[in-house]
């Protein structure tokens, strides 16, 4: 049976996600089934990668605000979450994730009279997503203090002789110069991040039905064909795109940040491996 | 391996538990340790060797190598370095065998056939009747030169950032003494480039070494290997049955990594101190002004 490269897109265009053809390719294989089915996968690189952003942005404000508060009880419990995710690879957090995740009681637990079922934590859509969510949160979070630290003196002393105070001069001064000095870095994390994707299916968490990534469906052809000259080089080609992508979305925001300073002094985003993971 | 030891079944408590981590599997977990520090030991030199040529390769004023250079380094940039490890562990392998096959092989057919690769068993490498040490170094060499490759590839990226960083009027000083462009590059750029590159390479070791645990998804048996095997609940039928023990395996290695990082954390920024005396920078002068 042969299939057009149309027929083939309809079969499994969106397998990853459990929708079209339920048997993956066996024999035959097409480059246009390996560009349509790993193509598929990033549908998974996507979903981790966005939510985990999303969610993780939130949590690194707060966390690079504990860091820097006078209260201990604040502000140990902040430097310890960013020690241990920045400290520890991902692959390891992955694994101890699903480990623990397995432990919980199969049948759910009862807290104050309502039962909890917790046989989903265990999917990779939901474990592998906390897990990166924290680990980003982590890594933005020492982005974000690290940005805190250097906003000039100068800044802040104008807005007290302005009259701001307190939240105020926190949400209107500080807040966005902080993120205008760690955009640079913070583009980095989210590359990155879009990057740490690929591991999932290969750090505990399976792939039910063969439902995975982009990385996952490229290994699976790899270990089919013995040709690893084709699968891998277009996983490739699916994340230069991403990555185009994403250095094109955080660079329109990048300008946005630094829309009021003279073109001369802008920062702009390089991509350099000084503080990224 | 000790006297006590000998039925495991008979003890309990605190003998259990040492007769337990000193099982002949145990000891294979230990040394496993060792193999992660191997790598480090063998890949961190030969990226930095890498790196250099890349860094020099993509400053050429040939265009082509130019090129190379920078292909080499943005590559790497763009695309996740797990999809490297995966696909250079197979195409090395693959292309080191069909090297070997054009040599030794009678019949130099295509080995991409279908869905094999197929060579001639003399050129298989190592040999189908090589003992298993030999299967395994082989992996683990390969593991390496992925390793060095693909890291080679970010130094390279850190360096060639250094090189620009070095103040221009330095360069220009040494060219207005009369040196050739080979000896301001070995004099003058080579010395100062270093300060420039320490936090970018040092946090690159970080990245190294939290890079170690991949070595278990390209084959190698390494500690991740040992931590699922031993920690997998075990029946009546073994030495020492207990439960799914992977959990209290995973913290171990946790603990190995943070305390690893930390240590270098420490070490990076007292060299960081070092090598900052005397140097036209921020961390210079603050050194200078302390002193005085």
């Amino acid at each position: 049976m042969s299939m057009t490269c149309w027929e083939t897109i309809q079969a499994y265009g969106l397998r990853s996600i459990g929708i079209g053809e339920n048997l993956l390719p066996r024999s035959d294989f097409t480059l246009c089934q390996q560009f349509t089915l790993i193509g598929s996968g990033m549908l998974w690189n996507l979903y981790f990668g966005l939510l985990a952003l999303i969610a993780g942005f939130f949590l690194a404000n707060a966390v690079a605000l504990a860091r820097t508060a006078r209260n201990p009880l604040i502000r140990k419990p902040a430097e310890w979450f960013v020690f241990i995710f920045r400290g520890s690879p991902l692959f390891i957090q992955f694994f101890l994730a699903y480990e623990a995740l397995v432990l919980l009681p199969k049948g759910g637990v009862d807290i104050l009279g309502i039962h909890l079922n917790t046989a989903w934590t265990t999917r990779a859509w939901a474990g592998a997503l906390l897990v990166l969510f924290l680990n980003t949160a982590a890594y933005s979070a020492e982005i974000f203090h690290g940005a805190l630290k250097s906003i000039p003196k100068g800044d802040l002393e104008a807005a007290e002789a302005y009259g701001l105070t307190g939240w105020k001069k926190f949400i209107r001064i500080e807040w966005p110069t902080m993120l205008r000095l760690g955009w640079p870095a913070y583009t980095n994390e989210a590359i990155f991040l879009f990057h740490a994707t690929t591991l999932v299916f290969f750090s505990g968490f399976p792939a039910f039905q063969q439902k995975g990534d982009a990385l996952y469906y490229a290994n699976y052809f790899a270990d089919k064909t013995f040709n690893p000259f084709i699968p891998y080089p277009i996983v490739a080609f699916y994340f230069i795109l991403l990555t185009l992508a994403v250095t094109f979305f955080y660079g329109r925001v990048n300008r946005h940040l630094n829309r009021h300073l003279p073109s001369n002094i802008r920062s702009r985003i390089r991509l350099r491996p000084q503080l990224i993971r | 391996m000790f006297e006590a030891c000998a039925d495991p079944k008979a003890i309990e408590g605190l003998i259990w538990a040492a007769c337990y981590l000193t099982s002949a599997k145990h000891v294979l977990f230990y040394w496993s340790f060792l193999t992660v520090l191997l790598l480090l030991a063998i890949t961190a030199p030969a990226a930095l060797a890498m790196g250099f040529v890349g860094a020099t390769a993509a400053r050429s004023h040939l265009a082509p190598v130019s090129w190379l250079g920078k292909i080499y380094i943005w590559m790497v940039r763009g695309v996740p370095d797990i999809i490297f490890f995966l696909f250079f562990v197979i195409a090395l392998d693959q292309v080191i065998e069909y090297s070997k096959s054009l040599i030794v092989c009678e019949s130099h057919a295509w080995p991409w056939q279908g869905l094999e690769f197929r060579v001639c068993p003399e050129a298989k490498v190592p040999l189908g009747k090589s003992s298993a040490f030999w299967h395994q170094a082989y992996g683990f060499m390969l593991a390496v030169v992925t390793f060095a490759i693909v890291f080679g590839a970010f130094v390279a990226n850190v360096i060639f950032g250094a090189m620009n960083a070095v103040p221009r009027a330095q360069l220009e000083t040494a060219e207005a003494y009369g040196m050739s462009r080979g000896q301001v590059f070995r004099r003058v750029l080579i010395p100062q480039m270093w300060v420039y590159a320490l936090p970018g390479l040092g946090n690159l070791w970080m990245i190294l070494i939290k890079a170690t645990p991949l070595l278990f998804l390209l084959g190698v048996k390494d500690i991740v290997y040992y931590a699922r095997e031993l920690g997998g609940s075990k029946t009546q039928a073994y030495e020492y049955p207990h439960g799914d023990w992977r959990l209290w395996y995973f913290i171990g290695l946790m603990v190995f990594y943070l305390v690893f990082t930390r240590i270098s954390e420490i070490g990076i920024s007292r060299l960081t101190k070092k090598l900052s005396h005397g140097q036209a920078t921020a961390g210079g002068e603050a050194l200078r002004r302390a002193r005085a």
